[in-house]
């Protein structure tokens, strides 16, 4: 059946049944690579998107579970391929090793930073516990986000 | 404009006889402070002695309320929601100034006892001293070495916030006169050790009841209604006596493993603030769960015959009924709980045997889809995937009524939706 999805401010005709998974619409249909299958069982969070501003995992999400909300993937982030200032913190901390959960990684600070701009570490910390890498980036990621959180800050710990 | 003029009346005699019953209520509820003491050294207990109370305080699941999130142990600043406000847990490391370095063991053995601090205000009954007041003397004297042999931490915990007047401390004097009942537990002749045992540790320190027991208006816990199930932090906690809803009788082996793994392949993983219980007990003595079990068991009726289930899977009544229900589960949740998924392979129960969707109260059901399932020992184990945003209210409610309709067969919940928008407030994460 056709179901209407908007994605990165777009509505999107697809034609699949309603119980696919939103990652597979998003990848095999829209050509939306960023956000990436992991474990598919919403165990690792490599398919972070942000439906409705907040981090959800598009594996385990059907694409009947979104209609009339909006979704969000990395590509959303950087409309002209001007990557944002999360993105640009993560280039400069070179926070990618493999980079396969780093598109999920950042959906899901975005939506952090989105609500609150400054948060303190043990809310980075709490707030990202859902998504693994299995490179062991962690502290690279831990410090682009707190350098997007205070682009102005000189000292970064 | 007339003015009437002033009548002098007379005080009434209620109004007196609440003044002098409120002096006189002080009067019997006043305690006095106790003498503070030097810290005593940490070498002034014995190795044994701290080491008992060591296993003690993992019984009692002391460090779950008196640790903040991400804090120092036993620090306490956790914030406690009760229904009359914030309650924030207090400092129980030896710091002189913060914590209770400056208790003396008859100070300590008052505030367990009795709920009174060593200043002389009265405890909240969120430290469950009704519970704690049937600890022996020589249990809390090993606890008393353990916490006075931890390091000091100097942190205070923030101001309470309850509703008025609920802040007024000598309000809980009577409180306690009618709920807190003091005395050991009783022996009851013809119990095995191991059950005696479990009493003694499931009503003393385990203070089990304090979520598992409904509590009245008062906040006071139905002692005519033990066990029955109760609310903690958002979840139910389910009953624990003969109205328990497991489709599997609860075994002792099976009590057992729970409580010591935060999962039963024939029942279900523990959720919530469980989770934390668990991961105490999982190092606590494996003969004192096993007695803890062994009484739980034998509340839930243990031994009694019960004809086995059989274990519902009706997919097609389910979609019919749910039919938006059926789509949601097929794309979200079949990967892991359908028939023959690989997850269930792995000692998982399937959710024909979960209690928490066989429960007349949704609650919990609500909670494990909303925030989803942390492996509750050292962070190793099932981890079930919050759906809190994948998911509106009303997906929720067709998810989980199509699950219960398919794997239990039991009637709908009723306004559901409503209900899980309301759990929605009582998570705190995203």
């Amino acid at each position: 059946m056709t179901i209407t999805i908007n994605v990165n401010g777009s509505g999107h005709q697809v034609e699949a049944s309603p119980e696919t998974p939103l990652l597979y619409v998003l990848r095999e249909d829209l050509r939306l690579n960023g956000p990436k299958y992991g474990c598919g069982l919403g165990q690792c969070g490599a398919c972070t998107v942000q439906i409705d501003g907040k981090a959800a995992f598009s594996c385990v999400t059907p694409i009947a579970a979104i209609a009339g909300r909006s979704v969000v993937t990395v590509e959303g982030l950087a409309p002209k391929g001007e990557m944002n200032m999360l993105q640009q913190a993560f280039l400069t901390e070179q926070a990618a090793q493999c980079g396969y959960c780093i598109a999920g990684m950042i959906m899901r600070a975005q939506a952090l930073l989105d609500e609150i701009p400054q948060p303190d570490e043990k809310t980075i910390r709490r707030h990202m516990q859902p998504n693994l890498c299995r490179c062991g980036t962690h502290m690279r990621i831990l410090r682009a986000i707190r350098r997007a959180a205070a682009p102005n800050a000189s000292h970064l710990a | 404009m007339i003015r009437s003029p002033a009548i002098r009346r007379p005080i009434p005699p209620l109004l007196i006889g609440f003044i002098v019953a409120a002096f006189a209520a002080l009067a019997v509820t006043w305690r006095p402070a106790i003498e503070r003491i030097a810290p005593p050294a940490p070498d002034s207990f014995t190795p044994q002695i701290i080491s008992r109370g060591a296993v003690l305080a993992k019984l009692g699941d002391c460090a779950v309320c008196h640790t903040a999130k991400s804090g120092r142990p036993l620090a306490g600043g956790r914030a406690l929601p009760t229904p009359f406000g914030t309650l924030y847990s207090d400092n129980i490391t030896p710091d002189p100034e913060t914590g209770i370095g400056t208790w003396s063991r008859e100070a300590f053995r008052r505030a367990m006892r009795d709920g009174v601090s060593r200043n002389g205000s009265h405890l909240y009954p969120a430290l469950p001293y009704e519970h704690f007041t049937h600890v022996t003397d020589g249990d809390l004297d090993a606890l008393y070495a353990f916490l006075m042999s931890r390091r000091p931490v100097a942190l205070e915990a923030p101001p309470n916030s309850l509703y008025f007047p609920l802040g007024f401390r000598p309000l809980l004097a009577g409180w306690k006169m009618l709920f807190l009942q003091k005395g050991p537990v009783p022996i009851v002749i013809g119990k095995s050790a191991e059950w005696t045992r479990g009493a003694y540790l499931t009503e003393g320190l385990g203070h089990c009841g304090g979520c598992h027991t409904p509590r009245n208006i008062a906040g006071g816990e139905q002692t005519s209604r033990a066990f029955a199930g109760g609310v903690a932090e958002g979840w139910r906690a389910p009953a624990l006596d003969g109205s328990n809803p497991a489709a599997r009788h609860w075994t002792v082996d099976a009590l057992q493993t729970y409580l010591t793994t935060g999962i039963s392949p024939d029942h279900s993983a523990a959720g919530g603030p469980m989770g934390p219980v668990v991961d105490s007990l999982s190092s606590a003595p494996p003969r004192d769960v096993r007695a803890i079990a062994t009484y739980i068991a034998a509340m839930m009726g243990n031994g009694v015959s019960r004809p086995a289930l059989k274990l519902a899977d009706n997919p097609d009544g389910a979609t019919k009924a749910f039919p938006q229900g059926a789509t949601l589960f097929a794309g979200a949740c079949a990967g892991c709980h359908s028939t023959g998924a690989p997850m269930l392979g792995q000692g998982r129960p399937g959710l024909a045997l979960v209690s928490n969707l066989r429960d007349d109260i949704p609650t919990s059901a609500i909670q494990a889809v909303l925030a989803g399932i942390d492996p509750p020992v050292a962070r190793r184990g099932p981890m079930m995937p919050a759906f809190a945003t994948s998911f509106t209210d009303q997906q929720i409610a067709d998810v989980l009524n199509y699950s219960r309709a398919r794997f239990t067969g039991r009637p709908a919940w009723t306004g559901l939706a409503k209900k899980v928008s309301q759990g929605r407030k009582e998570i705190s994460q995203p």
